[in-house]
């Protein structure tokens, strides 16, 4: 069990003597790990509506159930058209700034992905993705926190970081994440005065050991980690322009930890407004406005980090999918399977991976849904495993594949 | 010598400690034996901690003079009780008291031709912003609404009731960003969950159904019989159906709770059974009306129970009456409560109690609330300080603490500082609305925003909120430091600071900045008070109630 103290983070027991010293060696201790490997894990909540992220137009099924939502095949030429990607799978055209990503293979799809507990509510099933088991609800820690747990202890605040209003379950459990809305806001702000800052500090060093002091040590290390890292000023590279929204600026932020070399290894943001149960729109419309945002951000985080994104791979991943057909009001209910997307470095990309299973009546689960036939854990563990060099079995404890890896990483 | 090595064991056990810590949020174990009892002004503190939101100057005194099982009668009967002070401080909210039907008048959504002049570049936002000043714009609505929930949070003598009011909207969340619920925000609240916070569960279960913003956040005023053709309108002709939404989640987040029981099935025929429930002109009236046309009228089957076919619009009623009659409810809502007044992970024994007097009274919030507040487990000394308060609850002890006072202009202030640290008051978008579990509100950056916001407040920082710290420390000699923080402690935190805690703050009163000298440097001229009273808010202790 890894504790929340840093110092414990730095190497266990040998660091114990530097316990009541001040923290001083951040610049030296992390300058010696900046090489290392990022995860960025980006959830999109209220359950994405596979089928049109990444539409099956070679399924002869999907005309016919989706007749206001469905998004036309791909037509040459046509830019307000689906992406064709392989021939059978068409990208969303609100996604179009990801193919070149796509066409440089740096982007891969797995579609048909998602959990074997059959709930469809959003919470549960969040919180299941999120813990790493499903259908147990007394997981205390999250998948990403064991990931981060399983690796060497190093001298950084800055191992597990959301950006957000609040820690998500992925990342809570005895690692000490870091969750902040705001780089540039993430200090106590007096001014000149330091007494202030040295006097929260202090309240938050001493005491006892529960979860607002750990949360409170742990801040004001990364305080004066980031200040002296000057993260917040790090301006986006190579032309990229965020959209202004949350995820935007998520990503934006997790690009400025990777770049002033914090010992960021696992980092997570988060997207609303997934839920489309009216008006989803096709081509243009509700979904297509947020695919727009989605992708500009992804795309702009590739493009900021450039030759950086080698040690980075992005993992998006939704709770459920949705109905396959339409429901009364232009609109999906919840539904079972959806896509993700596997982008970065290392990927094997330009490929949709996984079992298509068909969508015709008899192929899906309970009669209305996208079957699932690629467990998330299979997909979440490969990536783990292979890009962060963790061992799969704790982080996602039970799970046993029972299908040859996709090899989605090289 | 012989201290160093102490210094050293110690160290190595509190690292030993450390490898075996838990890191749940403090969370009472279930005790073999019963724990001890909170007494005495620490068991009045306890209870201005859980039932208001946070104790001001001088409520300890009266709640010992009052008693505290009067003071706890007086605030289930919140009618009882005079607040025309809080309502004189919303007169000027006038969206406050607008029925939907004018709100939509008062604040018409933006002319098409004006958004499109904006985006071919024809009008500048300049010129669009006169055209359609903020201050016409239905996001009013909802900001008022925040001053509001504020000012009644530090003003309001009724608080049981304002704390209800925020748990009971948070139950029934809806969320003022989407759509048409912009308008129907404030109605929702004073309509659907304001007058039953104190009266009985099932009559909120119906006064949200009813609900234009719930049928609207949770698209049930959409869902029609499979077959449905829209006769009118701009979707004239075209086929509507079913929709999931709402059946789903009166279940599973209003009624029964995720593990009550209940399958797919019963989501689809919960479904049908609400299906012509839906809004009338939703945009110049707003109103709930029941449309046969819509409606499915063949049999369902809920839970087992058969709702016979031809019911129209009494199906809906009678789904509510099998829901709210249903045992998994009692304990659903018994354990929301137990989590709001004792701890994130309630007693079980006490789940049970609260459970059967739901039953035993249909679902009576006063009395299911009666029943914690005369529980031992309400008075164990686990519950003690075992909550960590949401942000607007910290945000708003904070103010009362400091003995503050705000006008809705503050208010806006201090709803606006609430998101800063994590909750935008109104604008929680999933409909589980804001969680009441320590782990999810304590993290590195909303800590940071509680210590700035403190500061912020306690040197007056946050206009039209008045703070009255020099009455908190009357009567101390303003240059005897020790002597100011001691009366701090004692008013801000009820004297219940951890040894640790008062430790580092007189140490802090060695500090010049904190303990200024006078301007021959030949001692200490007088405290900086609000600097202390600062970082006493800002303090592990005060994040608790």
């Amino acid at each position: 069990m890894i504790t929340r103290r840093t110092f414990v983070k730095a190497g266990g027991c040998a660091l114990v003597a530097y316990a009541g010293a001040p923290r001083f060696l951040f610049r030296t201790a992390h300058a010696a790990e900046a090489s290392g490997k990022v995860l960025v894990a980006v959830f999109q909540r209220g359950a994405v509506d596979g089928l049109s992220m990444v539409t099956p137009h070679g399924d002869p099924g999907y005309a016919g159930v989706r007749p206001t939502i469905g998004l036309q095949p791909p037509g040459r030429g046509e830019s307000e058209r689906a992406v064709d990607l392989d021939g059978f799978f068409a990208l969303h055209p609100a996604l179009a700034p990801l193919v070149p990503l796509w066409s440089n293979r740096a982007l891969a799809v797995v579609h048909a992905c998602g959990s074997p507990d059959t709930t469809r509510s959003h919470f549960d099933a969040q919180d299941y993705m999120e813990t790493g088991t499903p259908g147990e609800k007394a997981t205390a820690d999250g998948w990403l926190a064991r990931a981060v747990g399983t690796r060497p202890a190093k001298s950084t605040p800055f191992r597990a970081v959301a950006i957000g209003p609040a820690l998500p379950r992925a990342l809570r459990g005895g690692i000490g994440a870091i969750s902040m809305q705001s780089l540039e806001r993430f200090d106590v702000r007096a001014g000149a005065d330091s007494t202030a800052r040295a006097g929260f500090e202090s309240l938050y060093e001493q005491g006892v050991r529960d979860l607002l002091h750990g949360t409170g040590r742990e801040t004001f290390d990364a305080v004066k980690m980031l200040r002296s890292a000057g993260a917040a000023r790090i301006a986006p590279a190579n032309g990229a322009e965020y959209p202004r929204v949350p995820l935007g600026e998520a990503l934006r932020q997790i690009t400025q930890l990777v770049k002033a070399d914090v010992g960021l290894e696992v980092a997570f943001a988060d997207m609303q407004g997934w839920d489309t149960h009216v008006g989803q729109g096709a081509e243009r419309g509700q979904l297509a406005l947020r695919f727009r945002d989605f992708g500009a951000a992804l795309a702009a985080f590739a493009q900021d980090l450039g030759d950086k994104m080698s040690d980075v791979v992005v993992l998006t991943m939704s709770e459920f999918g949705r109905t396959v057909a339409e429901n009364g009001n232009r609109g999906t209910d919840h539904g079972h399977a959806t896509a993700m997307l596997v982008l970065g470095g290392g990927v094997r990309g330009g490929r949709v991976y996984g079992q298509w299973p068909g969508l015709a009546h008899h192929q899906l689960f309970e009669g209305r849904d996208l079957a699932v036939t690629t467990d998330f854990r299979a997909l979440f563990a490969e990536v783990a495993t292979r890009h962060l060099g963790v061992p799969a079995a704790p982080l996602f404890p039970g799970f046993r594949p029972t299908q040859p890896p996709l090899n989605i990483l090289a | 010598m012989i201290s160093q090595v102490v210094a050293g064991a110690a160290l190595a056990l509190g690292l030993l400690n450390g490898c075996s810590a838990s890191t749940s949020p403090a969370a009472p174990a279930v005790a073999l034996a019963p724990a001890p009892r909170v007494t005495g002004d620490r068991q009045i503190v306890h209870v201005l901690n859980r039932l208001t939101y946070g104790p001001r100057p001088g409520d300890l005194e009266r709640v010992r003079t009052m008693g505290v099982s009067a003071w706890i009668d007086r605030q289930l009967r919140p009618q009882t009780i005079d607040d025309s002070a809080t309502e004189r401080a919303l007169a000027e909210l006038t969206t406050l008291r607008m029925p939907i039907a004018e709100a939509l008048r008062e604040f018409p959504r933006p002319d098409p031709k004006l958004q499109a002049q904006v985006a071919s570049g024809e009008m500048s936002r300049q010129e669009m912003l006169e055209r359609y000043p903020l201050e016409k714009r239905p996001a009013r609505i909802a900001t008022e609404l925040q001053a509001a929930k504020a000012v009644r949070a530090v003003t309001s003598e009724r608080q049981l009731e304002e704390i209800m009011v925020d748990l009971w909207f948070n139950h029934f969340n809806v969320f003022a960003g989407k759509g048409d619920v912009r308008w129907y925000v404030s109605a929702y609240e004073r309509e659907a969950i304001r007058p039953y916070a104190m009266g009985r569960f099932p009559d909120l279960v119906r006064a949200t159904a009813h609900h234009p913003a719930m049928l609207f956040y949770l698209d049930n005023w959409l869902s029609a019989r499979p077959d449905f053709i829209v006769p009118a309108g701009p979707n004239r002709g075209r086929r509507a159906g079913l929709n999931e939404n709402y059946a789903r989640e009166l279940m599973e987040l209003h009624t029964l709770g995720v593990d009550g029981g209940y399958t797919q099935r019963d989501v689809t025929e919960v479904a049908r059974a609400f299906t012509g429930w839906t809004i009338d002109r939703p945009q110049t009236d707003g109103r709930f009306v029941f449309r046969p046309g819509m409606h499915d009228t063949g049999e369902k089957i809920v839970l087992g129970r058969r709702i016979p076919a031809g019911g129209g619009r009494d199906d809906g009623e009678r789904v509510i009456e099998i829901l709210t009659h249903h045992p998994a409810t009692a304990r659903f809502i018994a354990t929301k409560l137990a989590r709001r007044f004792v701890a994130d992970t309630p007693p079980p024994a006490l789940v049970t109690k609260v459970a059967d007097t739901y039953t035993s009274t249909d679902g009576d919030i006063p009395a299911m609330l009666r029943t914690i507040f005369e529980s031992p487990e309400f008075y164990s000394a686990d519950a003690y300080g075992a909550k960590i308060k949401k942000p607007f609850e910290f945000v708003a002890s904070a103010v009362r603490a400091l003995g503050g006072t705000t006008d809705a202009q503050g208010g806006m202030a201090l709803a606006r500082a609430s998101a800063e640290i994590g909750e935008p008051l109104y604008q929680a978008q999933p409909p589980t609305g804001y969680a009441d579990r320590g782990e999810v509100w304590v993290n590195a950056g909303a800590l940071l925003a509680r210590m700035n916001f403190a500061l912020g407040l306690a040197s007056g920082r946050y206009p039209h909120v008045s703070v009255e710290i020099p009455a908190l420390v009357a009567g101390a000699e303003p240059s005897a430091p020790a002597a100011v923080l001691n009366r701090l402690l004692t008013a801000i935190v009820a004297d219940q600071a951890g040894p640790e805690t008062r430790a580092v703050l007189a140490a802090q009163l060695g500090e010049p900045q904190i303990t200024r000298m006078s301007p021959d440097d030949r001692g200490p001229a007088n405290t900086d008070v609000a600097k202390l009273a600062a970082l006493v808010i800002g303090s592990p202790e005060f994040q608790r109630r």
